[in-house]
């Protein structure tokens, strides 16, 4: 029989194989979950969890789907958090420094404590990308915040009540649309397609014997 | 089975490793692919499926798990619920608040009508937020919609509905282009032109990518752009019947809220389901890379008022899932991993195929190395066989791994493996639903009003799809499916009476089949218990 480790999940103990996630072992102890479990897997975001362990001063924050059991650990998930989403166009924004002090005034009261960081569950530095959001630096903003899964984590640590992952939405969306570079070959290519270049090439496809399509199939020249 | 001790066989991929990298293994011929697929692919196992007894589909061949599902006992009674209390009034309801949800209500709102989506977990869990891999589309001068259409097509079996395809390949380079205009930060050279690499049964690279959170990327930036535009989301609330009007027309849907059980009913003129793929149905007993809420529903909510299904007996089994550590077996490793050069290994250190066959095909492989050939590594589920990932940054250089694909480097740091300087144990996994609902280009099933996108659709790939293709047509199809559910809207006038009664007829039908099955359908959620032996586990 394989090792157990108890833990206690909101205050309750049970007793648990020592290799399951806490996602695992919440259902191993009997939960059917609903809340706080989407993808399983570590890019949803839905089950931010938190956790201390017996003794032990510091309060943690993980994903349940992400981390083992350890013996001793006090469990309490945050399956919602509630994050402040501003509502805007895409097309009008102006990609400025404005923009952000009109939608999310409060980054520019974070005081530095750097407890988001400290939280995040990816290990991003997110007050890093606070600041380049704060300088209207929306590439570096959006580089920085790539990974961020948006399970709020780093709000609840929050005391400037900033939405850190709704900021960083902003910049990856302005940055994708207005500042990277535009690619020529992709809008010829829909105009090439609109003007019906290769709707003739493409019937003549669809009309051919299976055998002859076969045989183009099997013999096809692959990019190197 | 395997035999094979891990320690033992890391140090012979090791020492193999420089001639490996060399070593340029030849593609299999066709004929030796048909062989390796009959004798090992799983779907030719023709022990795990059944011929289904009632509904459209009737003697055609599909799983046990999803048979149970599609002829198992409907979750409520026509006594459950008040037709005549109308709780949620809409133009379209969509059922998925996945890629091609989304980009289906975009598109229905785009046209002036009213949309509802609703979802059974949150907005945006959901296969779509899981895709790493990329998504393809022929925009580079070397490539055109015509090679993309003949890789997908022979890639697919040569199965295909050619007029989804012709669609499908056509529309791709517009798709991108709407995604990178809501935002989506596709990888680009300082010129703007799109990075592109190969997937398995590409003849030229055009996988775009967003790194590897590209379904992530496109997922959050969809959902964004669903909450600027104020679209109504209902989220943890499940579709568990459809509705029609007297004349089988679809025109609503029954609502379930996840949390409180309660029943609501949905009226709209018409209705789409993009409900997504399977792979909690854990078919034949793989594990799979999908999301929790991956359950077949829409198969079943659609097969039960008189949709098609088109190839169900086709599912695909990624030949890159996590088979070691345990605690994320079945995960995905994405193929841009070997698209990116790592190679596949056995126990031995030998490169046994080419990295970039289909995955059908590299699937059987791996199957084929861990059972006859004997030449796995042992794992605690089972076995594996390695996948090389060193490689990657003796080809790219330092610093690839984490700038390309810094997904995968989390994965598996989380467990104290650092896959640049180690290799990775993989075995496949379940992973995508090939087949699915039957529709014509315009997305419409065999019911009239009902709709179908995405994942839930079957025909569009033919009987095997290629990587970067699903989550394409998610995209295509999802916005034309809004675009066509909400024209249609415009001319349909509001069911006066709902009505219930393919529900009463398949009651009879299945009596009548003599079907005892009482499999709760749709399934909803997958229940787990992970080998506790004292739980005996039910819904509430
Ligand atoms: C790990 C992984 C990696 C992948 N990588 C790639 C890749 O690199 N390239 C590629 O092209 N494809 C990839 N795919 C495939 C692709 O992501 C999916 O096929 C596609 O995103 C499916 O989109 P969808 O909108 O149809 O379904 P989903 O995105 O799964 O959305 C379905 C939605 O419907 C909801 N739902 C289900 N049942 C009900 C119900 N009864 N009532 C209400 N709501 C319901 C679900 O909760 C979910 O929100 C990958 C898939 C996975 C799992
Ligand atoms: S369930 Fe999606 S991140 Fe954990």
């Amino acid at each position: 029989m394989e090792n157990t480790v108890n833990i206690y999940l909101f205050g309750k103990r049970y007793a648990v194989p020592e290799s399951l996630t806490i996602m695992g072992a919440m259902e191993y102890a009997g939960y059917q979950l609903v809340r706080g479990c989407g993808c399983r897997n570590g890019f949803c975001g839905a089950c931010a969890t938190i956790y201390r362990i017996k003794g032990d001063r510091e309060l943690k924050v993980c994903l349940a789907c992400q981390t083992k059991v350890e013996n001793d650990m006090y469990i309490a998930t945050l399956p919602f958090f509630p994050l402040v989403k501003q509502v805007y166009d895409i097309e009008k924004i102006t990609p400025g420094e404005a923009v952000m002090m009109q939608l999310y005034p409060e980054i520019y009261a974070c005081i530095g404590c750097n407890a988001c960081t400290k939280s995040c569950t990816q290990g991003l530095k997110v007050m890093q990308y606070i600041a380049y959001a704060q300088r209207g630096d929306f590439a570096r903003c959006a580089e920085e915040s790539f990974d961020c899964v948006m399970c709020g984590v780093c709000s609840s640590r929050c005391p400037a009540g900033i939405s850190h992952p709704q900021v960083a939405q902003l910049a990856r969306r302005i940055n994708g649309k207005y500042l990277a570079p535009a690619s020529a070959h992709l809008e010829d290519r829909v105009r090439e397609i609109e003007n019906g270049t290769f709707s003739e090439l493409l019937e003549a496809l669809t009309e051919k014997p299976l055998d002859e399509l076969k045989e183009l199939y099997n013999n096809r020249e692959i990019e190197a | 089975m395997a035999q094979f001790d891990m320690l033992e066989s890391v140090k012979k991929v090791e020492a193999a490793r420089e001639a490996n990298l060399l070593f340029e293994p030849k593609r299999m011929t066709a004929e030796e692919k048909d062989a390796l697929l009959v004798a090992y692919h799983p779907d030719y196992k023709k022990e795990e499926f059944e011929a289904l007894k009632i509904g459209a589909n009737r003697g055609d061949p599909v799983p046990h798990e999803l048979a149970a599902v599609l002829e198992g006992r409907p979750r409520i009674t026509p006594a459950d619920v008040d037709l005549t209390r109308i709780d949620h009034d809409c133009d379209v309801l969509i059922i998925g608040g996945g890629g091609a949800g989304i980009s289906a209500a975009l598109e229905a709102e785009q046209n002036g009508e009213r949309v509802l989506v609703v979802t059974k977990l949150r907005v945006g869990d959901a296969n779509t937020m899981m895709a790493e891999g990329g998504i393809q589309a022929a925009d580079k001068p070397n490539d055109s919609p015509a090679i993309h259409y003949l890789d997908a097509f022979g890639g697919g079996h040569f199965a295909a509905k050619p007029e989804l395809l012709v669609k499908l390949v056509s529309e791709a380079p517009d798709a991108i282009l709407w995604l990178n205009k809501l935002g989506v930060e596709f990888d680009k050279a300082p010129d703007g032109t799109m990075i592109t690499t190969h997937g398995g049964g590409t003849s030229r690279k055009r996988m775009h990518a967003a790194r590897d959170y590209t379904g992530a990327e496109i997922m959050r930036t969809l959902r964004d752009e669903a909450l600027n535009r104020n679209i109504a989301i209902v989220d943890f609330t499940a579709a568990v019947e459809l509705l029609t009007d007297t004349e089988g027309k679809c025109a609503g849907a029954v609502l379930m809220n996840m949390e409180t059980g309660e029943l609501t009913v949905a009226r709209a003129k018409t209705v789409i389901l993009a409900t997504g793929g399977a792979g909690r149905m854990h078919y034949q007993g793989f594990p799979t890379s999908n999301h929790y809420g991956a359950t077949a529903d829409g198969l079943a909510l659609g097969y039960r008022v008189g949709a098609k299904l088109l190839y169900a007996d086709t599912l695909q089994y990624h030949p890159t899932g996590a088979a070691y550590p345990e605690q994320i077996f079945g995960a995905l490793v994405t193929e841009k991993v070997r698209s990116l050069g790592a190679k596949l290994v056995n126990a031995e250190g030998e490169v046994f195929m080419h990295p970039l066959e289909t995955r059908d095909v590299a699937a059987a492989a791996i199957i084929r190395e861990c059972s006859d050939r004997q030449k796995g590594v042992k794992t605690a589920s089972g076995c594996g066989v390695w996948l090389d990932t060193p490689m990657i940054e003796m080809l790219g250089g330092e610093g690839t791994i984490l700038a390309r694909i810094p997904a995968m480097h989390r994965m598996f740091e989380k467990y104290g493996i650092d896959i640049r300087k180690e290799p990775i144990l993989v075995y496949p996994t379940l992973h995508y639903q090939n087949g699915g609902l039957d529709i014509t280009p315009d997305g419409m099933t065999a019911v009239e009003n009902l709709y179908a996108a995405g994942e839930v659709v079957g025909g569009i790939h033919g009987r095997n799809r290629l990587m970067g293709n699903s989550l394409l047509d998610v995209i295509v199809f999802g916005r034309s499916a809004g675009k066509h559910a909400s024209e249609k809207a415009k001319s349909v006038t509001k069911a006066e009476s709902l009505s219930l009664c393919r529900l009463e007829e398949w009651e009879k039908e299945r009596t009548a089949a003599g079907i005892e099955n009482e499999t709760p359908s749709p399934k909803l959620l997958p229940v787990y218990s992970h080998g506790n032996p004292l739980f005996q586990k039910k819904y509430f």
